[in-house]
């Protein structure tokens, strides 16, 4: 469904993306998780046609998406990190331009927008200028926009950067909806707990390569199961272990005391990378 | 061309939103002219033409420009503050037919500042002969200067560039192209330097046309050869707009 295979981007001389191959399959929850500036925004840009790539290829369900472009870009549907609705225009206006765009029979536009205004829970306010809403209300029309045309894959660039905890899970069960009715969705993000929660497959990439890619659990599990944070002067050192009776025996006796808690995606980033991701 | 016509109805729509606004900006220019050039400079121009018969037309013209040019903006603000250009680029649409979408919605901005320009021009007793030559010559500047308005907000790389343009581009024509003076007053040497502003065959193809003198054709193909480089230029360049 989604193919790259030795993507490379360059902006002078910051190589932003050095070689990334991958594959997505149908129906998948695909996250992409590194830190900000690692190439994950470049990878979405340049799949939806925002970015000219500068070696390598992609396939979107099939279509290359520089010879076949057009054919690529209907498709999908993107979610962008930046808020880029019209704030001048009504949210139903948003949605119909967008379904005039992908060449949408009127009487079909109008039926999908109110489906899809349901289905994010803004139909009554269809009639609202955008820059009347709260940021997670533009967020979710921004997501329903993306399915106006009804694609076959979505990306989210960093679907909720900015919003607060209550918003952020609000928009994770309509992505987990978006997945379950069938959409490849391919997802960019820099919180560990969204990638989490979400994924199916998890890949991390830094300095535009990716280091590591499987289930959020088999990553994890390359750690162990347990990590006990203990302080050492101001340092803070983790220990990794599969048993939690093992890590409370072993630490009992630290000067400070310990914190132990389950295994997460930024343990396994660190021991892959040396870094954190936040 | 399928995607032009949703592109030019996000504008049309905009503008809706903006009407009374925008038609207030675009009489604000036109009538500080008729005061200042019109009324306190004006007079005859010594061939017993009244200096505002003179001047209204050139204002036609200067104001096609301006308002067609100012799709620009519109553009500019789109792609680096609201990034809705970015709806445009991820779109299974052309790049002519964005090209297509943008001139036309910069082609109605100079008709509706067209229109307020005559309506002023009514206000101060000047009427202009409204046939198909004056529309031709208003539809043909209108569609250079939104070609090479939308080709340039495409090459800019920030808001501060797009104003550096218009002073460099679109004010020395706004004077010089034959729009508040004579150019025959000016000596030879300038008079041939007027003659490589597309403004100065515009307005002389909408006064001809303004005043129903004889319209010589020069003018009309200059436009139309000068506005189909600038779109192809503004199709070429939405490729370098993609980064």
């Amino acid at each position: 469904m989604i193919r790259l295979e030795g993507l490379r981007k360059s902006y002078g001389k910051v190589e932003a993306l050095r070689g990334v191959s991958l594959q997505v399959s149908p129906g998948e929850l695909f996250a992409f998780l590194g830190p900000n500036g690692a190439g994950k925004t470049t990878t979405i840009r340049i799949l939806t046609g925002l970015t000219r790539l500068d070696q390598g290829w992609a396939w979107l369900d099939g279509h290359d998406i520089v010879s076949q472009s057009l054919a690529a870009k209907r498709t999908c549907g993107v979610v962008h990190q930046h808020l880029n609705l019209d704030s001048e225009l009504t949210v139903e206006e948003n949605l119909d331009l967008h379904g005039r765009l992908y060449d949408l029979p009127r009487s079909f536009r109008r039926r999908r927008i109110a489906e899809l205004l349901e289905y994010v829970g803004l139909l009554e306010r269809r009639g609202s200028l955008v820059r009347q809403l709260s940021g997670g209300m533009k967020r979710r029309v921004m997501i329903a926009r993306a399915l106006v045309h009804q694609p076959r894959i979505l990306f989210l660039d960093e679907p909720t950067v900015g919003l607060d905890a209550a918003i952020r899970r609000r928009i994770w069960a309509l992505i987990r909806r978006i997945s379950a009715d069938g959409a490849t969705v391919f997802l960019t993000t820099h919180y560990i707990e969204e990638a989490e929660f979400l994924a199916q497959r998890v890949a991390f990439i830094d300095h535009g390569q990716i280091v590591a890619l499987d289930t959020p659990q088999n990553l994890m599990a390359r750690q162990g199961v347990w990590a006990a944070d203990t302080l050492h002067g101001e340092e803070l050192r983790t220990r990794y272990f599969t048993n939690a009776e093992a890590a409370k025996r072993e630490l009992a006796g630290h000067e400070g005391g310990f914190t132990l808690r389950r295994v997460n995606l930024e343990d396994s980033f660190l021991a892959l990378t040396g870094k954190k991701i936040q | 061309m399928h995607g032009w016509l949703p592109v030019f109805l996000r504008e049309l729509k905009i503008m809706r939103r903006r009407f009374w606004r925008m038609l207030a900006s675009m009489a604000v220019s036109p009538l500080l002219y008729l005061i200042a050039f019109g009324y306190a400079l004006g007079g005859d121009q010594g061939d017993g033409q009244a200096y505002l018969a003179f001047l209204v037309p050139g204002l036609v013209a200067m104001s096609s420009m301006t308002q067609a040019w100012g799709i620009a903006t519109d553009i500019n603000v789109a792609r680096f503050y609201w990034h809705v250009f970015e709806e445009f680029q991820a779109a299974p649409i052309s790049n002519p037919a964005y090209v297509l979408g943008e001139v036309l919605a910069g082609v109605a901005r100079a008709l509706l500042g067209v229109l307020v320009i005559l309506g002023l021009g009514l206000a101060v007793g000047v009427e202009v002969d409204l046939g198909p030559c004056f529309w031709l010559a208003v539809g043909l500047n209108s569609f250079t200067f939104a070609s090479l308005a939308v080709a340039m907000a495409m090459l800019v790389k920030s808001h501060a560039d797009q104003g550096m343009l218009s002073s460099f581009i679109i004010t020395p024509m706004a004077f010089l192209g034959g729009t508040v003076f004579p150019l025959e007053r000016l000596p030879g040497w300038a008079q041939a330097l007027t003659e490589v502003l597309p403004l100065t065959h515009a307005s002389r193809a909408i006064r001809a046309a303004a005043l129903d003198q004889p319209s010589p054709p020069l003018p009309f193909f200059l436009l139309l050869g000068l506005g189909l480089a600038c779109f192809f230029l503004a199709v070429h360049s939405v490729n370098l707009a993609r980064e």
